[in-house]
């Protein structure tokens, strides 16, 4: 590593520095998008940006939100379902979801017995951490009790979306993460399902992860 | 070198790209889109040159400070159980990827699309060792099954081919059965790459920018490809450019969106996804380790020159979707995995001058690239650069150019010479000559009217004109 970094200061036509400042950047043009909207501003764009993605956005409060979806799974084909192991689905009501038959909790005793179960799944589900409305991405900081593979294995991803996480875009997002003490050894932006045009340009959904993405917003959380 | 495509001379690949019409038509229609789609992109922003510049200033002060934020980054990815490893050559890459694979026993490599490893060539080494690797990038994917045909276009690798040749491929290779339907043949490569993925033992990435503040690594797809690389196999291998890296998440996040919006149009890819060290205590999957080979390979003689700008590249192709020249004769001609503009100015820095001392040559330096660039590199200049080096330096031009200026130096110097050929000129190649266009030129003029008339001479010469002008 000397010999290399040692190399580029010589190059670079100085010593190596011990320190240095990162500048205020002239520019901000980052900061000013959807500066002062309010969450249900926010969540108008969030929504107009879906129609973009191939992402069917549901909107739904904690009362219903069970039901709501118990329907988004049936329209997608029902289970198996694969979802994380979120004290958040208790808070919002779905305890009694989860005991259902054909839920799988990822369970860190069973070790790779979850990737298989997700492997298998017919949807996948998460909460969003952060939700972008700029792009209409949802943010995953994943960790032992909510695994990778949950938002990528599985035919459809379903995002669970509390209203209070929405903020204009990605930059608000880099600045909670680096709040964070320990950065997660994996954190997922995903906007929609999984597509490639790597044929005649031609846009294909479904590649490799999830053919079928939906949101359900939760607006009174 | 490891990063040339073809053989044959220049002017020989530029013949064949010429000629075939299925890739000029794609060529055309994916510039088209990929330009129109990056313009709306761009507008709906409305302040699109402040985000160029913002864009500018992050990547020349990394560049820099290169060695601290490569320091930087070295100690924050071994803080979270990470290994890394500074590779100085491409042979020094190749041995220790090799090697841990070797040390894992491995037999089955899952790789997501990546212009270094394609650069040093790492595909290679590691079948050598008699590793089966597989891309996992569809458009790659098809190209690896097509017997490694080489990809033509940075982030459309596989733009050059149609869905009846992909359709044949699949069937000849692969046991497909289907149509034509790109949603059919997709669907076929998912069923066999999911299978790859569950399997494999290694999983290769490339990285599109490393953030120093945390030894993180970020992966930018639509396919969600380089997620299922990361999260299966036990042992995971990320190969960069040392140049691709961004000192905090926040300057990642803008040359994120850079990328995106300026490669294919869109505020983000479907799957961004970053990751920091090996799997954490008690998750289940990720990789068990993880490794990060940062590859110079002759990066760092481009530092302090003057052509150091061409190290703000984040590789999102917009420049080679705005080319005249790419679109007439198509990513392979230039010979590198680095096509068009970039390929132009990249391509003879780290490969010679003795290899590509044409690219520079292949532009209008109409600055349409430099116009597009999201990080404003003046590529357009630095072609000329290259022009200036070549011809000042290096004593390099090519030698139909060389001969050419000898010959016009010739003839030129000499009072009498310039009298006499002038004056012989129209009558020289008066048998070429319709209605005042030269359509098959003889000698030189060959390579000019393959393509396009040239005028013949005039019958009066300036000279005369202008003495009998002087006279009246």
């Amino acid at each position: 590593m000397e010999a290399f970094l040692q190399r580029l200061a010589s190059r670079l036509g100085r010593d190596m520095p011990t320190f240095v400042e990162r500048p205020q950047w002239k520019h901000a043009p980052q900061q000013t998008v959807f500066q002062g909207y309010s969450q249900d501003e926010l969540l108008a764009e969030l929504k107009k940006q879906c129609t973009r993605i191939h992402t069917t956005l549901v909107e739904t409060n904690t009362a219903e939100l069970q039901q709501t979806i118990e329907q988004v799974i049936d329209a997608h084909g029902g289970g198996p379902i694969v979802v994380a192991n979120d004290e958040r689905y208790e808070q919002v009501g779905l305890s009694s979801f989860l005991k259902r038959e054909d839920v799988h909790v990822w369970d860190v005793s069973l070790g790779r017995a979850n990737i298989e179960a997700a492997e298998k799944a017919n949807v996948g589900m998460t909460f969003s951490d952060i939700t972008l409305a700029k792009s209409g991405t949802v943010v995953l900081l994943n960790h032992h009790n909510q695994g990778r593979t949950i938002s990528f294995l599985p035919k459809t991803y379903v995002a669970i979306i509390p209203k209070s996480t929405i903020v204009p875009r990605m930059t608000q997002a880099a600045s909670i993460i680096r709040e964070q003490k320990h950065v997660p050894s994996c954190i997922n932006f995903i906007t929609g399902p999984s597509n490639s045009a790597d044929i005649e340009m031609n846009l294909v959904v479904g590649v490799h992860g999830p053919m079928k993405a939906t949101y359900i917003v939760i607006t009174d959380c | 070198m490891a990063m040339k495509i073809n053989t044959g001379e220049f002017h020989e690949r530029v013949e064949k790209g010429i000629h075939n019409t299925f890739m000029r038509g794609a060529v055309a229609g994916a510039q088209e889109r990929l330009r129109t789609r990056r313009l709306e992109a761009a507008a709906e922003l409305g302040n699109w040159e402040q985000w160029r510049a913002l864009g500018e200033e992050i990547r020349k002060h990394t560049l820099e400070n290169l060695d601290y934020y490569l320091m930087q980054l070295s100690e924050n990815v071994k803080k979270r159980g990470g290994h890394v490893f500074f590779a100085q050559t491409a042979e020094e890459a190749n041995d220790y990827i090799c090697r841990v694979v070797e040390s894992k026993q491995a037999k089955k490599i899952v790789k997501s699309k990546s212009m270094v490893t394609e650069e040093i060539h790492m595909n290679a080494a590691l079948e050598k060792l008699g590793c089966e690797v597989i891309e996992t990038d569809l458009g790659e994917y098809i190209l690896q099954v097509d017997d490694h045909d080489p990809p033509s276009h940075i982030v459309a690798p596989a733009l050059h081919k149609n869905k009846e040749q992909i359709r044949d491929v699949f069937q000849e290779k692969l046991a497909y059965t289907k149509t034509e339907k790109p949603e059919e043949l997709a669907l076929h490569a998912r069923h066999m790459l999911r299978h790859e993925y569950m399997t494999a033992d290694v999983g290769i990435t490339g990285c599109n920018f490393a953030v120093a503040e945390t030894g993180s690594i970020t992966l930018v797809t639509n396919e969600g490809n380089a997620d299922l690389v990361t999260a299966l196999p036990k042992t995971q291998i990320t190969v960069m450019g040392m140049e691709r890296i961004v000192p905090t998440f926040e300057e990642m996040e803008v040359l994120v969106s850079l990328l995106t919006r300026s490669a294919v149009g869109q505020k983000l890819t479907s799957y961004i996804t970053v990751l920091t060290g090996p799997r954490d205590e008690g998750e289940v999957d990720g990789p068990e380790e993880f490794h990060l080979v940062i590859v110079d390979n002759g990066r760092s003689d481009i530092l302090g020159t003057e052509f150091q700008p061409v190290l703000q590249c984040i590789r999102c192709a917009a420049c080679v979707n705005v080319c005249p020249v790419y679109r007439h004769i198509g990513g392979h001609s230039y010979g590198s995995i680095y096509s068009g503009p970039i390929g132009a100015v990249l391509s003879p820095l780290l490969g010679g001058y003795d290899d590509y001392k044409e690219l520079p040559y292949a532009s209008t330096l109409c600055a349409a690239c430099t116009e597009a660039c999201p990080v404003k590199i003046p590529l357009h200049e630095l072609l000329l650069k290259h022009r200036q080096t070549i011809v000042e330096r290096e004593g390099k031009a090519p030698i139909s150019e060389k001969l050419a200026m000898k010959a016009f130096g010739l003839g030129a110097a000499s009072s009498m010479l310039y009298k006499l050929g002038s004056k012989i000129a129209p009558t020289a190649v008066h048998p070429f000559t319709i209605n005042d266009r030269i359509s098959k030129g003889p000698g030189p003029l060959k390579a000019w009217t393959d393509i396009r008339e040239f005028p013949a001479p005039e019958k009066e010469r300036f000279r005369d004109w202008f003495k009998q002008r002087g006279e009246e």
